[in-house]
């Protein structure tokens, strides 16, 4: 396979985090792997009570899935904070997992639910749940020939929720919760998303604090929005 | 690749972004470039019928889909498409630099809701930034597109023009 082969590869999906980055040279990968030509690997289906998510299906298709908003309402939620339409119409869910923004909404969810993902290489497929993915910012436990191939959302249990705030309308969140039945997960406070206890949140949180934010702000919004995410 | 219909050679740098093809490649320099990280809109166009952003694609990705840019919603002597109608009856710009992007959105928000609600037209554009207007006139013009979209598409005798 391609990403085994070549020295410092990335994998380009749909490319709505990874082209901002390569416009800054933010990032500055020696090889790009377009895997947008591949076939059949764009499905949104249930499965084994959940639902399977393919590494091309877009955001937008996600959003709009009959199957997603049956199996897994609190999914299709948290979908439309990402971004805008415009840019779901082409950013994927694989691609926002395996990109692993700290401040991102769909590995939380994927945390609150206790999913997983598939990746594969040429050394064969194996399973990641959603625990032992996420590794640090912007990281995960992939191996560098490995391929994101699929992430498995298990039903969302009732009651479910996810609120966040953010400076602008489809910005990146400051702070966020997210509620799976019993669950919490949090996103823009840690480096990665985090499990949560619902009786005491911000417990043992050290957020960063920036020009939008600072550490005791995002603390109290922690502590605010999982009020909220628990009356739900 | 398919750009407003006709068929163009294949971007030989593979490194280019969509935008800068279309505008230096092309010609087309409607597409307007903002802020080449994907945040304020100018640069939308349709990809198979569905607004992107073009600053977020190489130009390599679009081959053998249809592209969709600015210049190809109206014919040059024709009547203009019912989006830029609508924004030039409504006066929803001023400066016209977000213009492109914003008309680009709005095409593709009403293909996705035809007759959208106050809610559903701020999510529309709200991937779109204009420094001059305020909006106000811009929301005009989405909803004026949208009974124009509505009687350019009744079959003859219905639309009241």
């Amino acid at each position: 396979m391609l990403l085994a082969s070549l020295e410092d590869a990335k994998v380009l999906a749909g490319g709505q985090s990874l082209l901002p980055l390569l416009n800054f040279r933010l990032a500055r990968p020696q090889h790009l792997i377009d895997i947008n030509r591949i076939g059949g690997l764009d499905g949104i289906s249930e499965r084994d009570g959940g639902v399977a998510v393919q590494a091309l299906a877009r955001q937008a298709a996600v959003e709009d899935s009959d199957v997603v908003a049956r199996v897994c309402p609190l999914l299709r939620d948290a979908v439309r904070l990402v971004a805008h339409r415009v840019i779901r119409n082409r950013g994927t869910v694989c691609g926002s997992i395996a990109h692993a923004d700290p401040a991102s909404e769909l590995p939380a969810v994927l945390l609150a639910l206790g999913g997983h993902v598939v990746v594969r290489s040429a050394r064969g497929e194996r399973r990641i749940s959603a625990d032992q993915l996420f590794a640090g910012v912007f990281e995960t436990s992939l191996a560098p020939d490995e391929l994101l191939v699929e992430v498995w959302f298990p039903a969302s249990p009732k009651p479910h929720a996810i609120i966040e705030e953010s400076r602008r309308h489809g910005d990146f969140a400051l702070a966020g919760v997210v509620r799976a039945g019993e669950r919490i997960a949090l996103f823009g406070v840690a480096p990665t998303p985090v499990l949560a206890d619902p009786r005491d949140p911000a417990r043992g949180l050290q957020p960063s604090g920036d020009l939008e934010a600072s550490s005791d702000f995002r603390l109290h919004l922690v502590r605010v929005l999982a009020e909220k995410a628990l009356a739900a | 690749m398919r750009v407003n219909g006709v068929d163009h050679p294949a971007a030989t740098d593979v490194r280019r972004l969509l935008s800068d093809h279309l505008r230096h490649h092309l010609g087309l320099t409607g597409t307007h470039v903002g802020c080449e990280h994907g945040v304020c809109g100018c640069c939308t166009v349709l990809l198979d019928g569905a607004p992107v952003r073009s600053c977020l694609m190489l130009a390599v990705q679009a081959e053998g889909h249809h592209i969709t840019t600015v210049e190809g919603l109206a014919a040059p002597d024709a009547a203009l498409h019912p989006v830029q109608q609508a924004f030039h009856e409504t006066h929803g710009l001023q400066c016209g630099f977000c213009t492109p992007g914003f008309v680009m959105s709005v095409v593709g928000l009403l293909a996705q809701h035809p007759n959208p609600t106050d809610e559903q037209i701020d999510e529309g554009i709200a991937g779109n930034l204009c420094r001059c207007t305020g909006y106000a006139s811009i929301r005009r013009a989405v909803k004026r597109a949208a009974e124009l979209t509505q009687v350019s598409l009744s079959p003859p005798g219905r639309g009241s023009g």
